[in-house]
């Protein structure tokens, strides 16, 4: 394994630890993030601006909510089922939300089998991750399909607020697209790792450079910030 | 100091029995979320018991199934207290939403 630079500081004086680690971490001529490589720090600052990306989404969908003089429909109704001849308020998205759940779990279990070199495990773990958000993105394909069959459009609805389906779109469509391109990564990694990639240091294909299990982690946080955000969305645009 | 792969490899060797209860809890904090609907709880208590059940979730999934709870302070507070302007915004916002509103209400005349 080659050893990464690291100042000599780091050696010889340990760090404190608690407020003053801290300061003392975010001090001048200190490398702030200590034991966190560059691509899990980057990949934190990425789900830090994407944070703000569905915190906008979500504000304009509440501005939108209070302001408007038409009631807004009710999801509880809209996206009710009949099952077995069986009226269940909101069923989809609950399946949808216990769908998103276990993937987080199972990636969970994938970057901790990561982490102990065990290539079999990790990559099965991953593609039951990956096929769990493939049904949760096949699942949405039905609901906006069902949606649209009904008459929602982004101008309108038959229900209530026009603004229900701009909204519903727009967040619900991003979201979704997020699952979708973790799918893909979750792909890649996985291939890879099954591969035995990181167990004899083969060089990238893109960058030349030798991968480690870590990049399942960093895969991981990317997956756990998908349902994250998907706690976000049920709370306040399905439950509310 | 351990170099950077090595520190990260053995902090983050925790039990598969954590990942399962956390798991489970998150799956019972999803039921009683969905349970807040199917009774049909309204007003104040429906709306207390969705930001808690959504708060306590994306606490786990942050603290346990991202790491977040092992990481040293320096990344926790670069991370996490950013958003929380992000409430600053939804005060304003709350704000002009009203007052569109109250003039939607006013030359409009609709009622809601």
């Amino acid at each position: 394994m080659s050893a990464p630079l690291k100042p000599s500081s780091m050696e010889t004086l340990p760090r404190p630890s608690g407020l003053a680690g801290l300061a003392a971490d975010w001090a001048s001529d200190q490398r702030a993030f200590k034991n966190v490589s560059w691509g899990k720090a980057m990949m934190w600052i990425f789900l830090l601006s994407d944070t703000f990306i569905f915190g906008c989404f979500l504000i304009a969908y509440m501005s939108a909510r209070m302001a408007t003089t038409v009631p807004w429909p009710n999801p509880s109704e809209v996206f009710a089922l009949e099952i077995g001849g069986v009226h269940v308020p909101l069923i989809l998205i609950a399946i949808m939300t216990f769908v998103l759940i276990s993937s987080s779990g199972t990636m969970a279990m994938a970057v901790n089998y990561g982490y102990r070199r065990d290539r079999r495990k990790t990559a099965a773990l991953m593609l039951i991750t990956a096929l769990f958000g493939a049904t949760f993105v096949g699942m949405q394909a039905f609901e906006w399909s069902k949606l649209i069959a009904e008459g929602v459009r982004p101008w309108g609805n038959p229900w209530g607020a026009a603004q229900f389906g701009s909204t519903f779109f727009m967040i619900t469509g991003f979201h979704g697209t997020h699952v979708t391109i973790g799918v893909i990564f979750l792909l890649i990694i996985a291939r890879k790792v099954w591969r035995g990639d990181f167990d004899t240091e083969r060089r990238g294909f893109f960058t030349s450079r030798k991968g480690h299990y870590e990049i399942v982690e960093i895969t991981g946080l990317y997956w756990h910030f998908v349902d994250l955000v998907w706690v976000f969305i049920f709370a306040f645009f399905y439950l509310w | 100091m351990a170099p950077v792969e090595a520190h990260a490899a053995q902090q983050q060797h925790h039990p598969i029995k954590l990942y399962l209860l956390v798991w489970g809890l998150l799956f019972v904090l999803s039921t009683f979320s969905y349970l807040v609907d199917y009774v049909g709880l309204q007003g104040y208590l429906r709306w207390s018991l969705i930001l808690i059940f959504m708060v306590l979730k994306a606490g786990l999934i942050v603290a346990v199934f991202m790491h977040m709870a092992w990481e040293r302070l320096a990344l926790i507070y670069a991370i996490l207290l950013p958003p929380l302007l992000v409430l600053v915004f939804v005060a304003l916002m709350v704000s002009e939403s009203s007052y569109v509103l109250l003039t939607r209400l006013l030359f409009f005349g609709a009622t809601p």
